[in-house]
């Protein structure tokens, strides 16, 4: 009945641990006694990590060079002062001389960075197909909106790779030369361009639409390239594994980066001579100039870096442990001292009540 | 059928419309006539009408979603939530995808109608099966009652009921099996009450001899529309020959009662289904809002408000990126889809937009459903408690609002009722006094001891259930529960009567209010011996004219005074064992006389002329009457034969004595083990058993008659010819008897004797019997206020002789009172006190109230928990102040102010009189400290750390008159004022009314936390007003009950509820609350600070599903489990503790400071998260997402670990919770990484996490990242915890260093128990193997103690009587009355107590004459009438006396320029 709810409660309540709120539990108090052990190994745990840690970042070499072309910076300057009115010169070279006094520990990375490039932006980030990119024919056909304002080009052709992030494609390109007996010739370094995108991209997520008759260049007919590419995707490369939506350079582009200032992976050098590191000498590098970053006050680097378990160089993290284990011993003894003071106190206490 | 009268007029109307016009009326007539009008057919008539049937729930299947989302959109969260969701679809400005935005909005909709359905279905299903249940029907068609279901009862059906059975409608008694047209019902579902209630078949049916035929009903039956009194109902019945008679609540049978002791009846339904006042008066649970909430929907505003502010910020920042980079076509700007550049401000705009749906999450999307989560397990944990379970009733407490289970953590005042909330209400007989002579009863008091003590030895010796047969189950039930209990945990505490209260619960099925010690009373011997004496020469003089005059004035009124106890209530008297009809005696006068006509034929024209002094002649009359009018059928009563030949000169003495001797058969054997009182309020009971005591036994009661059972005179059958009911305005109850003796009309009136004493007939000063009566009534009032002084409840009995033509006089109006339909109760009202006047004396009685267990020890408790208490009480001053006494309210060392004003004026002059004694008596209480600053004011005076430093306390006592003038517009904040500084604050003889001005008073004036306490009807409004109301579930019904939030079995649970689930509710939900903003404010910051790094273009490193489901998902476990679980001090401490409450109540755990420091920490948490990956990934070629999810995890750990840090007590649950997240977000992690490699853009996480496990970066981040974060506040606990620990972290290091000492001192509960067990005179030893009976004992021994220490107040000189002359009061430091010290060592001490008491008119003069009644313990700040050289009777006394006049003014202007800048 509707007024039998307010009838006293004829059972009695169950008389559980649960019901009565009698579970057993655990009650830290957190003092100065209880937290000083944990600060203590805290502290030293920490700054054991630390110490391991600043020094496999310091293990490893880290050689870069701005060769984004600011006067009187080298010779890129000259692509560079071109670059400023946004029609980048074909192929416009200049090169990076280096020498290395001593074997350059391998395996070693080759990366360029970009500064000052929001790739992180959100209408830039979302300005992308991914069903196009995993080799959809319709949406090869037909790309998402997001990729608008490169959706389709102005004769109406779906755009393909669509999207801002495929449009802004990082384009110089660089070689190693390597001048093995000082004043000789300069050799070619090989350098490793596969597998430098995600083993997953590479393979799972970016395909390339079905051949046509075994032909890519027609399996992409009826589309258009987006504006700032010279040629079309699938004459990214001669390689058939490393062209159209499958090439390595386009596929680690399209992973955005998360900050304003990034890296990219361009090649491995592990071929060779090379394979342990770079033999001491000579080098240059041959950089063609073609990604314009100066109109936005960009720079751009070539960076050659070994790595180790924990990834290329970054000595903050080393640091930061130091910092808080450091921390965490200097607490641990204000704690010390907190508990040894007042200690006595406290026992009073206990002992009044 | 039944049709309104408008509807009648106008049939051609539709009746839906008609409903709003219907007049005032309602017009009921049988179905089984045809209708009036032919064109009105009983189907249309009845279709605007409710059926019986029984319909609570809220939706049908097709308006269940409509509704339900209708409903649910009120909660402007919702709609916040929706318009967000929504604002996604927004190509431009969208965050997320669309759908799952939505998602987290619709799963709370979902979760709440799932909630709502539920509930509603499971009403669906009680109403279903309530609409079929069975009962009989009379059928048109069929002639004769047929089984129908409930659901197809309508109105203007005949419906026959049987014994045991549940009324289906509100039923109009038309008939009945009982002889006499009675019908008990049992109210126990409408109101609670046990006691069987009478109802009465309209009259005129009931004088019918056949049984009544449905068919044969053509009456119309007018009554009022359907309304949820249910102590009301009127109507009038029209016949078919015009012939009008009115209906009263006596005949109506209300839906949900249950049918008893009466074998069937037969009634015509007026009200069915949603129109019965059983459903209208169920308006289900109430819903408040708390304080904490409201806090937090302030703090909601903030966070509102905090969103607006970092959208702002990122919008402009936004625009100006955009334009930055807009000129130097940046690679990386993306222009309009159309090609063109965005304009800055666009951008924006959008970005604004996104931003808010980004951080949405600041405003806590789950926060109202985990609240709501969080409530219903605390409510299911307050009603699961089994401490706060009354063994003894098997009741417990009942949660009836759901949600404001933490207020009870925040109570800074309790308004507490005395009767029956503090005490029993079980009233026990002590003492009387009869014409001025005191009856000490001394062999009761003994007996009363013995019981106390008894119970304790009781407990162990004897078997339970084996002394009560009759109900010896349930007896043996309840001790295998009691063997089941953790003796650590329970009984120990309950102290007192248990065994007597375990025999009350099981007579409770038949008996109202009657315990044995109510019921077995030991005459006074001095008092037995007159009754006999009375008895006996009565019985000798019964057959002579006057037999009443042969016995001395004295004798007379003793006489008197008993049958006013027997039969001057409305006690019912049941005989369990044997039917009701054998026992009855039937007595020809069927009813009282109801109609003038009635009258008039009873006694002749020519009576009423000639006055009562033709008594014979009347009885002649009458006789003849009687003989002429209808055979005495052989049941009719020998004592009317009797009364008969009494006045007839009684020739006939053989009959006589036949009648009697058969009386004596049927009644003198033993009654008393076979006849039950079953009264409405428990002292009716109590003197109904103490008048059987005197072998002056209320032996039966019928409408019309009372029967009395006496020794010697054997069965005297009173005629009841009318009852005027107690009313709490009259405060008194009468009842009119024609005495079978004398024959003549007498007035018997019970009530306080405030009232009483003033309703005495004027007695001449002149002559000898007038004098003497003076003496009486001086000393009964001496003895009333000796009574009240001794805490016991007063009552005075009058009676009045009424002449024929008075009474025929009266009866006219009162029948015309009694006929009228509207002003009906005014006018009856007016027609009572017409009839109580120049009342006879005849003596007062002492009934004792006992204090509950446990309430000294509870309100000592309460009192340390900072709580103020306020005794509001409809009882006189002086009983309020002892029982006060005796529950610790007040204290021997107080100082009692006491403002007892007969005008404004003087009350105004008081109060500035109080306050500027109170301003000048101490340093501390000087109100600069309450400055303008509300929340210092509200710490209570008298901390307990600082009593030495304070002087005595102070507290505040003023009666009802004084309050209404205190309670005035112009006086309040003095009175609040004054009352703030007082420790305690006592309200006598106040008015319902008065009691809810006073909490709203407090409440609005002083912004405090209020909760008010009682158990009857008269506190229904103060526990509407309070923030929290609480019910005591006791001897006076269910109202309270109804009204309140929480119902408690007893006063001692209070504490429990308020200290310990109180506390915990408060301080869990509070630390919940301020988690969540935590915890969304740091999440949000993450998000935040990426701005900077994203041209604060509103993206988000963290992926869709973690920002949306993180909330929802991944953190909200551990939180719940902590929010419901979490103990921060162990019950025990709290409960040895009590100070520990004020942490609720000055809100320490959550106020705007807390909130911003938590804000301020989520702040430095989120920079903190969001850095150390940032400069751990910086330089690197990670991408978005896989840096993002870092970041989440990090924000996920910090979390958990934080609530660990917060977390007081770690259940496995906990560890379950938190373990249980974590892998929860792994996992969710893993499959959606791994589900789909191109969907969910932008973000398309394929693979990231597993790549991330790969990385030990990630590993290295998660490790720093929170233990950096936490730092500070691990820092900073540590530190409080040890440097300058709260009082709740002391409390807890207590109860961890020193878990057994903990245990020891719960044996000693409160200390005066302590003081008493080792009280070296204790008579029990104490035994160390049953610590129950320790307490039970010490509470006997106190209880003992307590009259002794009153007779010693009133024997001994010990009330200080201090003058204050005014002019001196005024900026002097009032010095000599100060300290108690002093006061006690004075040599003499003028004006003992009972010569204060003895002064003429003591009662009345009290305007300025505030006294205190103390012990001599006690120190009394007197402002004496001598002081203020005032009185009364010159209410000019400004005018004349320019002086205290002027002092006044000074005083007031003084304290009114105080009181603008001081006191609030």
């Amino acid at each position: 009945m509707t007024w039998s709810a307010t009838t006293p409660g004829a059972h009695q309540p169950d008389n559980t641990a649960f019901t009565q709120q009698r579970l057993p539990a655990w009650q830290p108090l957190l003092s100065a006694g209880i937290t000083l052990p944990l600060f203590f190994c805290v502290g030293l745990a920490f700054i054991g990590l630390g110490l391991g840690l600043f020094y496999s970042s310091n293990g490893i070499k880290e050689l870069d060079y701005d060769y984004t072309g600011d006067a009187g910076t080298g010779n890129c300057s000259l692509c560079a002062l071109a670059d400023q009115d946004r029609a980048p010169p074909r192929n416009c070279s200049c090169a990076w001389y280096f020498s290395l006094p001593e074997l350059f520990q391998g395996p070693v990375y080759l990366y360029y960075e970009l500064t000052n490039f929001y790739q992180n932006n959100r209408r830039y980030g979302v300005s992308r197909d991914d069903s196009q990119l995993s080799g959809l024919p319709s949406s090869l056909r037909h790309p998402v909106n997001e990729c608008a304002p490169y959706q389709y080009s102005a004769a109406g052709r779906p755009i393909a790779p669509c999207g801002a992030i495929a449009n802004s494609l990082f384009n110089d390109s660089f070689t190693l030369w390597h001048q093995r007996p000082a004043g000789g010739p300069y050799v070619e370094v090989p350098l490793d361009r596969t597998g430098i995108a995600w083993w997953t991209d590479y393979h799972v997520k970016f395909h390339n639409p079905p051949l046509v008759n075994g032909s890519l260049a027609l399996a992409f007919r009826g589309t258009a390239q987006p504006p700032n590419w010279p040629q079309p995707v699938y004459k990214l490369s001669s390689d058939p594994n490393n062209t159209g939506f499958i090439n390595q350079d386009f596929v680690v582009w399209m992973r955005t980066a998360a900050l304003p200032t990034f890296r990219k992976l361009y090649a491995r050098i592990r071929q060779g001579n090379y394979s342990t590191g770079l033999p001491r000498g000579a080098y240059r590098v041959n950089i063609t100039y073609n990604y314009p970053v100066r109109a936005f006050g960009g720079h751009k680097r070539i960076i050659f870096t070994s790595i180790s378990w924990m990834g290329g160089k970054n000595p903050f993290l080393g640091i930061a442990y130091l910092v808080v284990g450091s921390l965490c011993i200097l607490t641990g003894f204000v704690m010390l001292v907190v508990y040894i003071r007042y200690q006595d106190q406290n026992d009073e206490d206990e002992d009044e009540e | 059928m039944e049709r309104d009268t408008a509807a009648a007029e106008e049939p051609a109307v539709p009746g839906r419309r008609l409903r709003r016009r219907e007049g005032r009326t309602r017009t009921v007539r049988s179905n089984l006539q045809p209708p009036p009008g032919a064109e009105d057919p009983a189907a249309k008539g009845a279709r605007h009408l409710a059926d019986n049937r029984l319909k609570t729930t809220k939706y049908t299947a097709l308006s269940f979603l409509p509704k339900n989302l209708f409903e649910q959109f009120h909660r402007l969260a919702n709609v916040y939530f929706v318009f967000i969701a929504l604002l996604n679809f927004v190509p431009a400005v969208n965050a997320f995808q669309p759908g799952l935005a939505l998602a987290p909005v619709l799963f709370i909709l979902a979760v709440t109608a799932f909630k709502d359905l539920w509930e509603d279905y499971s009403r669906h299903r009680s109403d279903h099966e309530i609409n079929h249940l069975g009962c009989l029907v009379f059928s048109r068609e069929e002639k004769r009652y047929v089984t129908r279901f409930w659901k197809e009862i309508r109105v203007g059906d005949f419906v026959r009921l049987r014994c045991n059975e549940i009324i289906p409608a509100d039923i109009l008694l038309l008939s009945s099996s009982d002889p006499d047209g009675l019908c008990h019902i049992e109210t126990a579902n409408l109101d609670g009450e046990t006691n069987l209630k009478r109802r009465q078949v309209v009259r005129g049916f009931s004088e019918l001899v056949s049984e009544f035929n449905p068919l044969t009903f053509t009456s119309v039956i007018e009554c009022e529309r359907p309304n949820n009194d249910l102590t009301r109902f009127r109507g009038c019945i029209k016949h078919e020959d015009g012939e009008k008679v009115g209906l009263h609540k006596e005949n109506m049978l209300l839906r949900g009662c249950t049918v008893r002791n009466t074998e069937a009846v037969v009634g015509i339904v007026i009200y069915a289904g949603h129109e019965t006042k059983a459903l209208l008066n169920n308006s289900g649970p109430r819903y408040k809002r708390s304080r904490l909430e409201r806090q937090m929907n302030c703090d909601v505003l903030w966070c509102v408000l905090l969103l607006v502010c970092m959208s702002l910020f990122s919008a402009v920042g936004h625009g100006l990126w955009v334009q930055r980079y807009q000129e130097k076509k940046a690679l990386f700007d993306v222009p309009e889809p159309d090609g063109s550049s965005l304009s800055p401000v666009t951008a924006a705009v959008y970005s604004f937009l996104t931003m808010i749906i980004v951080l949405q999450v600041l405003i806590p999307i789950s926060l109202y459903v985990s609240i709501e989560i969080v409530k219903m397990c605390q409510v299911y944990f307050i009603n699961q408690d089994a401490e706060l379970c009354d063994e003894e009733t098997g009741s417990r407490l009942q949660c009836r609002a759901l949600n404001i289970t933490e207020d009870l953590g925040q109570i800074q005042y309790v308004f507490s009722d005395k009767t029956g909330t503090l005490t029993e209400n079980k009233m026990v007989f002590r003492k009387c006094t009869v014409s001025g002579i005191e009856y000490e009863h001394d062999a009761n008091a003994q007996r009363l001891a013995r019981y106390q003590e008894g119970d304790s030895e009781e407990e162990d010796t004897v078997p339970r259930g084996g002394s009560l047969p009759q109900r010896g189950s349930t007896g043996s039930h309840q001790s295998a529960r009691g063997l089941h209990r953790a003796p650590g945990t329970t009984s120990h505490r309950r102290s007192g009567s248990r065994a007597e209260a375990r025999r009350a619960s099981m007579l409770s099925k038949h008996t109202a209010f009657s315990s044995p010690m109510e019921k077995d009373i030991t005459p006074d011997p001095k008092l037995l011996e007159k009754v006999n004496e009375c008895d006996r020469c009565l019985a000798m003089a019964r057959c002579q004219e006057h037999p009443l005059a042969h016995l001395s004035p004295e004798l007379a009124d003793v006489f008197d005074f008993f049958i006013a106890l027997t039969i001057c209530n409305t006690v019912v008297v049941t005989s369990p064992n044997q039917p009701r009809q054998k026992v009855r005696v039937r007595f020809e006068l069927k009813s009282p006389v109801k109609t003038i006509e009635d009258f008039l034929r009873r006694f002749s024209p020519s009576r009423l002329t000639s006055g009562c002094s033709s008594l014979g002649n009347l009885a002649t009359t009458k006789a003849t009457h009687k003989s002429g009018s209808s055979s005495l059928s052989a049941l009719s009563s020998e004592c009317s034969l009797l009364r008969v030949e009494d006045q007839l000169g009684g020739p006939a003495p053989v009959i006589t004595s036949n009648g009697y001797s058969s009386g004596a058969a049927g009644w003198a054997p033993d009654p008393k083990p076979e006849l039950r009182y079953e009264a409405e309020s428990p002292d009716e009971a109590a003197l109904v058993y103490a008048a059987r005591a005197y072998n002056c036994a209320l032996a039966g009661r019928l409408p019309d008659q009372v029967a009395v059972e006496l020794p010697h005179l054997g069965r005297l059958t009173f005629e009841l010819l009318h009852t005027l009911g107690f009313d709490s305005i009259r405060k008194r109850m009468s009842v009119v008897i024609r005495h079978p003796l004398t024959d003549e009309i007498n007035v018997y009136t019970k009530g306080a004797d405030s009232v009483v004493m003033d309703l005495l007939l004027p007695c001449a000063s002149d002559d000898a019997r007038g004098r003497h009566q003076k003496k009486i009534r001086s000393k009964t009032q001496h003895y009333l206020d000796m009574y009240a002084v001794q805490g016991l409840r007063t009552l005075c009995i009058a009676k009045r002789v009424l002449s024929q033509e008075e009474y025929a006089c009266w009866l006219q109006r009162h029948l015309e009172a009694e006929s009228s339909v509207d002003n009906r109760e005014e006018l009856l009202f007016q027609s009572a006190i017409r009839l109580e006047t120049n009342l006879h004396l005849l003596g007062a009685t002492g009934i004792e109230d006992r204090l509950q267990d446990g309430v000294p020890e509870t309100i000592a408790k309460l009192r340390q928990a900072g709580l103020q208490i306020w005794v509001l009480t409809g009882d006189k001053q002086e009983t309020a102040i002892n029982i006060a006494y005796a529950c610790k309210l007040l204290d021997h060392d107080e100082e009692i102010i006491t403002l007892n004003a007969e005008s404004q004026e003087a009350c105004a002059a008081l109060l500035d009189q109080c306050l500027h004694y109170v301003q000048s008596r101490g340093p501390h209480s000087v109100p600069e400290k309450t400055t303008g600053y509300i929340s210092v004011g509200f710490s209570p005076l008298c901390p307990p750390s600082e009593p030495a430093t304070s002087g005595p306390c102070l507290s505040l006592v003023i009666d009802g008159r004084s309050l209404a003038y205190a309670l005035e517009k112009n006086l309040e904040d003095k009175f609040l004022f004054l009352a703030k500084q007082c420790r305690s604050v006592l309200c006598c003889r106040s008015t319902p009314l008065q009691k809810s001005v006073v909490v709203k008073l407090v409440r609005s004036k002083l912004k405090a936390m209020t909760l008010a306490i009682g158990d009857g009807a008269n506190d229904v409004s103060m526990i509407q007003v309070a923030d929290v109301g609480v019910g005591i579930s006791g001897q006076e019904g269910m109202q309270a009950v109804m009204a309140s939030d929480f119902a408690l079995p007893r006063f001692r649970y209070l504490e429990k509820l308020l200290i310990v689930h109180g506390h915990w509710c408060y301080s869990r939900l509070a630390n919940m609350v301020l988690y969540f903003f935590y915890k969304n404010t740091m999440f949000v910051g993450l998000l935040f600070w990426f701005q900077f790094y994203c041209g604060f273009s509103a993206s988000a490193m963290i992926d869709q599903w973690y920002l949306i489901f993180f909330n929802l998902l991944f953190s909200s476990l551990p939180q719940l489990v902590t929010g419901v679980l979490d103990k921060d001090v162990p019950a025990d401490v709290l409960l040895t503790k009590p100070q520990l409450y004020r942490s609720g109540q000055n809100m320490e755990e959550y106020r705007p400071r807390t909130f911003w420091v938590n804000m301020a920490d989520a702040a430095f948490q989120s920079l903190v998260c969001f850095f150390i990956p940032y400069l751990a990934y910086y330089n690197s070629d990670t991408d978005l997402f896989t840096w993002g999810t870092p970041i989440t995890t990090i924000a996920l750990l910090t979390f958990l670990l934080h609530l660990g840090i917060e977390t007081k007590t770690w259940t496995w649950l906990n560890w379950m919770a938190c373990g249980f997240s974590v892998l929860l977000f792994f996992s969710v992690a893993f499959i959606y990484n791994a589900s789909c490699a191109t969907c969910y853009p932008p973000s398309n996480p394929y693979w990231t996490m597993h790549t991330l496990m790969g990385d030990p970066v990630f590993y290295l981040t998660c490790l720093l990242a929170p233990v950096a974060a936490l730092l500070p506040r691990l820092l900073f606990r540590a530190l409080q915890g040890s440097l300058f620990p709260t009082p709740l972290q002391r409390g807890r290091q207590l109860a961890k260093r020193s878990p057994k000492k903990l245990s020891a001192p719960k044996e000693t509960q409160g200390p005066h128990v302590g003081e008493a067990r080792t009280d070296p005179s204790e008579p029990r030893s104490v035994s160390a193997s049953r610590p129950h009976s320790q307490d039970y004992t010490s509470q006997a021994s106190w209880r003992r103690q307590q009259p002794a220490c009153s007779r010693e107040a009133s024997g001994e000189p010990s009330v200080v009587d201090v003058s204050v002359p005014l002019r001196e009061a005024p900026g002097s430091s009032a010095a000599p009355e100060r300290y108690p010290g002093d006061s006690r060592t004075k040599p003499s001490r003028p004006a003992p107590l009972a010569s204060i008491f003895s002064l003429p008119g003591f009662g009345s003069l009290r305007w300025v004459s505030s006294l205190s009644l103390v012990s001599g313990l006690g120190s009394v700040l007197h402002f004496s009438r001598s002081s203020l050289q005032v009185d009364k009777q010159d209410g000019e006394f400004l005018p004349r006396r320019p002086r205290p006049d002027r002092d006044l003014c000074g005083l007031t202007a003084a304290s009114k320029q105080k009181q603008a800048t001081d006191y609030f």
